[in-house]
C-alpha cells in the first residue's frame, strides 16, 4: 500500500513535448511510471518518446482511462491547463510549474473544492511511491520502498531527508512535495489523514518552512487524530524577517509564521522536532525504534 | 513588487479612495513650488520620504511644517540622504523623492489591510478601530481589536457584507458608508492589479468628517506582473539591493545577510536549511542564495561572482542536491568561476543525488584547493573551521 499513486496508476502527461515535459517524461518512463499519453494542442495523433500524444484532456483520458495528470506547462498556460485536467475527469491533478499568479490558484482552488477536485502544487516536486510510481522531477534513485510517509513544502530538502532516511536503513512509503506557493491543493492535514489510513506507513517525516499556518494546523491534527509517531523540521530559523527568500510562499508577514514558533507549536502539541537539519534521518530511526521496537523496517 | 506611497496614492485616486491633496518632488525647488500650489490659509504640509520600507515616521522621514520654504529645507535633508527604518536593514534606503501633501488633522485612525488568506485561499480584510502607528503593538497585546474577515475571490466584497465591517469601526451612518467606499475600492484594486497585499494604515477621519487614506501601501504579486506592463514600469530599481538584483536578472535568488560564510545552494528550502546548519556549526551565513532547480555553469559563475562582492565573505560553502540539476554542472561551473574570477577565499563543497560522483570527480582531478564534504553537516563544519 501506498498513498495517491501505485503501480497501477496511469499518469498523462500535460505539457510533454515542452524541454520540462519532455526531459522528465523520459525519467518517469525509465523510472517505471505508466505514462499512458501526452497532451500538446496541435500535436495530437503524433508519438513522443513512444507515447501517444492527444490535442485535448478530454480525448486523452476517453483514450487511456487515465486517473492522474501531472502538468508541465510555462506559468501563463498552467491554470487553463488545470481546469482542462479536471474538467476531463482525471482523479488528481500534479502541477509542477512555478511562477503562477496566486490569485488564479485561489480563483482554481475555489472552484476545484465545488467541484470536488484534488490537486497537488503548485511549484512543487511532485509524488513518488519508491519502485512504483514517479510522477514529478524528483531524483528516483535516492528513495527506497519503506514504512516513512514523507511530506514537505521545499523540494531540494525533501530529497535530502529522503536521502538521510535511506541511509538510515529507513525506507519510504509515499512523498508527497505539496509546493512552496501560498495557495496550493493538498496540504499537510489532507495527506496527515491518508497517511495515518494507509496501513503501510508506520511514521511520518513532516518538513515545514516559515509563513503561513499549515504547521502549526498540521500540529494540532497530529495529538489530535493521529497514532502513528511523526518528525518534524522546519526551515528557515535564521531567515531574516519580512523579507522574501525565493519561494513566494517563504514570507514572514507581522510576526506569525516564524519557524521559531512553528517548532514551538510542533513541541506544544507533543510532535517530535529535527533540530539539526542533517539529522532528520537519524532522529526518525531513534523514534521508530522506540515505538516499533528493533523489527526490520 | 513593492511600490512608493505616492505611486499607490495615484492608484487610490484613480479608484476612487479619498487621500489628502499631494504632489511628488525630486528636488527641494520642486518640492517649494508644489507647496506653493497646494497652499490654502491655515493648512499645514506633511513632507514623507519615498522608500520601499515601513517605520519612517520615527526615523524622521515624515515632517509637519507651515510654509513652502521649509518644505524646501526639509526636503533638502532629506532627499539624496538614507533613512534607516527597522524596516530597511541597517544600510538603510535612498531618499529619491519626497511626498508633499496637506497636513489633514485625523480625529480618529483606523487600520484597513486586504491579503489572500493561505489556508482557505479566501481574500482577507483585517481592520481594526485602533489604527496608526502601533498596530503591530495591537495585534500583539489586543489581538481581540484586530477584526478579520474573510470573502471569496468570486464573490468579492457585496455593498452588505462592506458595511458590516465598516460598522465595526464606526457608528455613524455616513462614515460608514464613506468606509465601506473604500473597503470595495481596496478589493477591486487587488484583484483588477494582482496586488497581494493593500494597506491604508492609517485610515483617519478628518475633522469635516472626511475618511481619507493618510498612508498607502501595495505590493504585488511578481508572478503575475508580466500581465500588468503599467505596474512593473512603477518599479524604482534604487530601492532595491543591487545584488538582489543583479542576482534576479541572473535566474537567481540571493539575500544579503550579515555574516562571513557565503552560501550557493539549490532550492529555497534547502538554501535555508543550510543557513540552519551553518548556525548550529558555530558560524554565521552571509547570505541565502538559491539557484534554482536548473542552474547552468554560466549561473553558478555568476553566483560566485556575487557572493564575492560582498568583503565581510571569508569562505564559499557549496551545498547541491541534484535532482534535475546535474552536480557534474555544478563542479564545472565551481572550475569555471575560480579560474576566470580568482576565488581565493576556502571553498567548501558538498554533491550530492543526480550525477554526484561525475561532480565529485571534476573537482577531485582539478588543482585548485577545495574541500569536499560527503554530508551536509560536515560540509557546515569544515566551512566553519575554514574561517
Amino acid at each position: 500500500m501506498s498513498i495517491l499513486v501505485d503501480q497501477n496508476t496511469k499518469v498523462l502527461v500535460q505539457g510533454i513535448t515542452g524541454k520540462h515535459g519532455a526531459f522528465h517524461t523520459e525519467r518517469m518512463l525509465r523510472y517505471g511510471t505508466e505514462i499512458v499519453g501526452g497532451v500538446t494542442p496541435g500535436k495530437g495523433g503524433s508519438r513522443f518518446l513512444n507515447v501517444p500524444v492527444f490535442d485535448t484532456m478530454k480525448e486523452a483520458v476517453r483514450m487511456t482511462q487515465a486517473g492522474v495528470s501531472v502538468i508541465y506547462v510555462p506559468a501563463v498556460h498552467a491554470p487553463s491547463a488545470l481546469y482542462e485536467a479536471a474538467e476531463a475527469g482525471v482523479r488528481l491533478i500534479v502541477c509542477i510549474t512555478e511562477g503562477i499568479p496566486v490569485l488564479e490558484m485561489a480563483r482554481f482552488k475555489e472552484w476545484a473544492k465545488e467541484e470536488n477536485v484534488q490537486w497537488v502544487g503548485p511549484n512543487c516536486p511532485g509524488i513518488i511511491t519508491p519502485g512504483e510510481c514517479k510522477i514529478g522531477i524528483m531524483p528516483g534513485e535516492i528513495h527506497t520502498r519503506g514504512p516513512i510517509g514523507v511530506i514537505s513544502r521545499s523540494g531540494t530538502l525533501t530529497y535530502e531527508a529522503v536521502w538521510q532516511l535511506t541511509h538510515c536503513g529507513l525506507g519510504q512509503s509515499t512523498c508527497v512535495g505539496i509546493g512552496g506557493d501560498p495557495i496550493g491543493g493538498f496540504g499537510f492535514v489532507d495527506l496527515l489523514a491518508r497517511f495515518q489510513d494507509d496501513p503501510e506507513t508506520k511514521a511520518v517525516v513532516l518538513i515545514g518552512e516559515i509563513g503561513g499556518t499549515q504547521e502549526e494546523e498540521a500540529a494540532r491534527f497530529i495529538r489530535e487524530k493521529m497514532s502513528k509517531p511523526v518528525v518534524a523540521f522546519v526551515a528557515g530559523l535564521n531567515a531574516p524577517e519580512g523579507r522574501r527568500m525565493g519561494h513566494a510562499g517563504a514570507i514572514i508577514t507581522g510576526g506569525t509564521g516564524r519557524a521559531k514558533s512553528k517548532i514551538e507549536c510542533f513541541r506544544d502539541h507533543g510532535v517530535v522536532i529535527a533540530e539539526n537539519p542533517a539529522l532528520i534521518g537519524e532522529t526518525m530511526k531513534k523514534i521508530y525504534r522506540e515505538q516499533y521496537g528493533e523489527q526490520e523496517s | 513588487m513593492n511600490i512608493h506611497e505616492y505611486q499607490a496614492k495615484t492608484l487610490f485616486q484613480h479608484y476612487g479612495i479619498p487621500v489628502s491633496e499631494n504632489g511628488v518632488a525630486r528636488t527641494p525647488e520642486k518640492a517649494f513650488f508644489l507647496a506653493q500650489a497646494i497652499q490654502k490659509p491655515g493648512i499645514s504640509f506633511v513632507v514623507k520620504a519615498q522608500i520601499h520600507a515601513g517605520g519612517r515616521g520615527k526615523a524622521g522621514g515624515v515632517r509637519i511644517v507651515r510654509t513652502p520654504e521649509e518644505v524646501r529645507s526639509v526636503s533638502e535633508a532629506l532627499l539624496g540622504q538614507k533613512l534607516v527604518t527597522p524596516q530597511t536593514g541597517k544600510d538603510g534606503r535612498v531618499v529619491n523623492r519626497c511626498l508633499i501633501e496637506h497636513a489633514t488633522e485625523i480625529e480618529k485612525e483606523y487600520y484597513a489591510g486586504l491579503l489572500l488568506d493561505r489556508s482557505s485561499g479566501e481574500l482577507c480584510l483585517v481592520t481594526s478601530s485602533s489604527g496608526g502607528m502601533a498596530i503591530e503593538a495591537i495585534a500583539e497585546k489586543h489581538p481581540e481589536k484586530i477584526i478579520k474577515h474573510l470573502f471569496s475571490v468570486k464573490e468579492r466584497l457585496s455593498e452588505e457584507k462592506a458595511l458590516e465591517v465598516a460598522s465595526t469601526l464606526s457608528g455613524d451612518e455616513n462614515e460608514k458608508k464613506a468606509i465601506a467606499r473604500i473597503l470595495i475600492a481596496m478589493v477591486k484594486i487587488f484583484l483588477e492589479l494582482d496586488a497581494s497585499l493593500i494597506e491604508i494604515n492609517p485610515l483617519g477621519r478628518t475633522k469635516t468628517g472626511e475618511v481619507i487614506a493618510v498612508d498607502a501601501k501595495i505590493q504585488f504579486d511578481d508572478n503575475a506582473l508580466y500581465r500588468h506592463p503599467e505596474i512593473e514600469a512603477l518599479r524604482d530599481a534604487s530601492q532595491e539591493d543591487p545584488r538582489e538584483k543583479e542576482a534576479q536578472d541572473q535566474g537567481l535568488s540571493y539575500v544579503g545577510l550579515e555574516g562571513n560564510i557565503g552560501c550557493i545552494v539549490n532550492g529555497a528550502g534547502l538554501a535555508m536549511a543550510t543557513m540552519d546548519m551553518i548556525r548550529l556549526a558555530g558560524g554565521e551565513p552571509a547570505n541565502f542564495l538559491d539557484v534554482g532547480g536548473n542552474a547552468t555553469k554560466d549561473q553558478v559563475k555568476a553566483a560566485f561572482e556575487i557572493i564575492l562582492k560582498d568583503p565581510h565573505v571569508k569562505v564559499i560553502l557549496v551545498n547541491i542536491f541534484g535532482g534535475i540539476l546535474h552536480c557534474d554542472v555544478v563542479a564545472a561551473g565551481i572550475l569555471e568561476a575560480a579560474e576566470e574570477i580568482q576565488v581565493k577565499v576556502p571553498l567548501v563543497v558538498r554533491l550530492e543525488g543526480t550525477r554526484a560522483g561525475e561532480g565529485r570527480d571534476i573537482l577531485g582531478k582539478s588543482s585548485l584547493r577545495i574541500q569536499t564534504a560527503s554530508s551536509f553537516q560536515e560540509a557546515a563544519e569544515k566551512a566553519v573551521k575554514a574561517l
